[in-house]
């Protein structure tokens, strides 16, 4: 019987070898060209950013630290002056980006600047992704769990999340830095903690929903211990905005640190980073006007870049969006 | 019916809490189930029928200790599911299985056909790992899909292929019970058919005990043994089908089935249909639940909430009319 059996389309589709997931995400990612875009821009980054910690800390060709003072304010292409001694001299003799009102290379400043900047963004969001996942968790799965017969777990984690919302985060941040001693670790683990809140709120949401659905049902009839319904049925479906929402939380944690680091409570001097070598640029917009136009543009691009990979992840990760092909 | 019952429930009831005011507080109890007693024979099909609301699924549910139950015992091979810990729970659940309504919702997107299927297998141990490969493509062929489709996902089969899917999902452990929560009311009446048609097959071949929840009798008719008839989250007629359909004695039933169309253009329809809605499961009507919609209600009816009377040996009804 199963010979005679006509196959219609879907059926002839289905007999072709699968393609996976991750292959499936990319087809459709490929297909939208500003996120390809802001994803070349992200890959060149992350190059730049490990080459900098690469070239500017353990050998060190590009040098952010050596003050020239008979260099001051050259403009970007400029050669070396002759006046300086060989070992001060920058790779090549030339500034590609110029030079501060100390004289150092503005180049080998924004190498070391972009791999704080990355650093920060990536750690600051993962923390802020494993508080949301948690607490998002908690509050949607055990939500209607009572506690004190006077509220549900629900209410105790999303009114607090409510009360952190409140906060003017740049302020409490800035209190935050202020009174402890500034590292880039503390900044960090602040930014981190205080940005978790969208995170949780789509967690619980994307919880609330697929608590719901037959198949979280279907595997609470299996006899399934909740860790493994919780993480291995409920996660990967709620972790698409997530996602989302974390490429572009890196872009906001980026832009904070450049404006602490703006405001002076960054990462303290001498160690560079976008935003302090902006904040020393401001003195200057006119008569060097690269000093924050560089570490401006910069900003710019990366954390447009970080948006546009953002949307054209939701997009790729829509399900309904996949082709069967 | 003489061997021993394999579930047998007992005065269940659900009541859910209607919250409001400060610190939701509990205002109001909806019953959605309440009182609901039958059994279930190993190899037989008993269907729950009744109105949208009724309670059938949330009873179901309860059954399977999906929804804790606020009274009332369910007794699966004389073990009360009310009183296993966690642990005895999970071994037990591996005898009884659900198949959904909406095959949309009830296969997870992010997992693969076979992972899906195998995962009980993987959790409860069953089988080691090259064991397991084999009996998922083993599952997917008894329900009549080919094992190659064991790496696709979800979104790439239709409705009736997700629906086998279900099926082979819900057989991955052997169950001796499986409640089909309104099974084929989600597909097309053509691939109705060929799923009917596959829950009989795999019923004498396995053994298999449904609880069928459905509100099409036409299907209730073809599938069931028995049927038990609910309404507002109490039970009011059980009986055999052929009996249920040729001699309905509840007037509740006997509407329900008068309502039932009839494929065929010549028959006129008799009786009259049934006038209103169902009332609130929040404010049942007093004494019997049915008697405002009740063409041959009594002034007792208002009064009093009927016992079960006994019709026979296998026939039971919950009516004034009969009660003597």
């Amino acid at each position: 019987m199963a010979e005679t059996q006509i196959l219609d389309e879907d059926e002839l589709a289905l007999r072709q070898p699968p393609e996976s997931p991750l292959r499936e995400f990319w087809h459709i990612f490929r297909r939208d060209r500003l996120a390809m875009a802001g994803l070349i821009v992200l890959v060149l980054l992350l190059f730049a950013a490990f080459a900098a910690k690469a070239l500017t800390e353990w050998t060190v060709v590009f040098d952010p630290a050596t003050v020239r003072l008979v260099d001051k304010f050259k403009p970007p292409m400029s050669a070396a002056s002759t006046l300086l001694p060989a070992e001060d001299l920058p790779r090549g003799g030339i500034y590609l980006l110029g030079t501060d009102e100390l004289g150092r290379d503005v180049f080998a400043r924004m190498l070391q600047g972009s791999f704080v900047s990355l650093s920060i963004g990536f750690v600051a969001v993962g923390i802020s992704i494993f508080i949301g996942i948690l607490l998002g968790g908690l509050a949607g799965y055990y939500g209607n769990l009572r506690i004190f017969r006077l509220m549900t777990v629900d209410t105790l984690i999303m009114r607090f999340t409510d009360v952190m919302l409140c906060f003017p985060t740049f302020f409490l941040i800035l209190t935050v830095v202020a009174l402890l001693p500034p590292s880039i670790y503390n900044i960090m683990i602040v930014i981190g903690l205080t940005s978790w809140m969208g995170t949780a709120r789509f967690v619980r949401a994307e919880f609330l929903a697929l608590r719901e659905q037959d198949f979280v049902v279907a595997a609470q009839a299996m006899g399934l211990p909740e860790r493994r319904i919780i993480f291995v049925h409920m996660v990967p479906n709620a972790i698409a905005p997530v996602l989302v929402s974390a490429t572009i939380g890196v872009a906001t944690a980026i832009l904070t640190e450049s404006a602490l680091s703006f405001l002076g409570f960054g990462v303290q001097p001498p160690f560079a980073t976008w935003g302090n070598i902006l904040s020393d640029g401001k003195g200057y917009i006119f008569d060097a006007p690269w000093l924050f136009f560089i570490p401006g543009m910069a900003i710019l691009v990366v954390v447009l870049a970080f948006n546009l990979v953002g949307e054209g992840m939701r997009e790729a990760l829509n399900p309904k969006l996949r082709r069967r092909t | 019916m003489s061997s021993p019952a394999l579930l047998e429930v007992r005065g269940l009831k659900k009541h859910f809490p209607v919250r409001g005011g400060f610190f939701a507080r509990v205002q109001d109890w909806v019953k959605a189930v309440d009182g609901v007693s039958f059994d279930v024979y190993p190899g037989e099909t008993l269907a729950l029928v009744g109105e949208s609301g009724c309670g059938k699924t949330t009873a179901a549910r309860c059954v399977l200790r999906l929804i804790e139950p606020s009274a009332g015992e369910v007794l699966f091979e004389g073990r009360n599911l009310a009183q296993l810990d966690s642990a005895g729970m999970r071994e037990l659940r591996r005898d009884m299985q659900i198949i959904f309504q909406d095959p949309y919702s009830s296969l997870n997107p992010r997992m693969s056909i076979g992972n899906m299927i195998g995962e009980p297998l993987r959790v409860h141990g069953v089988t080691g790992n090259g064991e397991l490969e084999r009996r998922v493509s083993e599952l997917l062929e008894i329900v009549g899909l080919s094992a190659a489709y064991q790496r696709r996902y979800p979104h790439e089969f239709s409705g009736g292929q997700r629906q086998r899917i279900g099926i082979a999902r819900a057989l991955a452990m052997n169950p001796k019970f499986v409640v089909c929560d309104e099974a084929v009311s989600a597909l097309d009446v053509s691939i109705q058919a060929q799923i009917i048609n596959l829950l009989n097959d795999l019923q004498a071949q396995f053994n298999l005990a449904y609880l069928f929840i459905a509100h099409d009798l036409n299907v209730v008719r073809h599938i069931a043994d028995r049927v038990a008839v609910m309404y507002l989250g109490r039970i009011v007629e059980v009986a055999p089908v052929e009996e249920l359909f040729n001699a309905p004695r509840h007037p509740y039933t006997q509407a329900l089935i008068a309502a039932n169309p009839v494929p065929d253009p010549d028959v006129a329809q008799e009786g009259q249909p049934l006038q209103g809605d169902v009332p609130s499961p929040l404010r049942p009507p007093s004494g019997c639940h049915f008697h405002p919609r009740c063409p041959q209600a009594m002034d007792k009816c208002k009064e009093k909430y009927p016992d079960t009377t006994a019709m026979s040996e296998t026939h039971s009804v919950s009516c004034l009319l009969y009660e003597s």
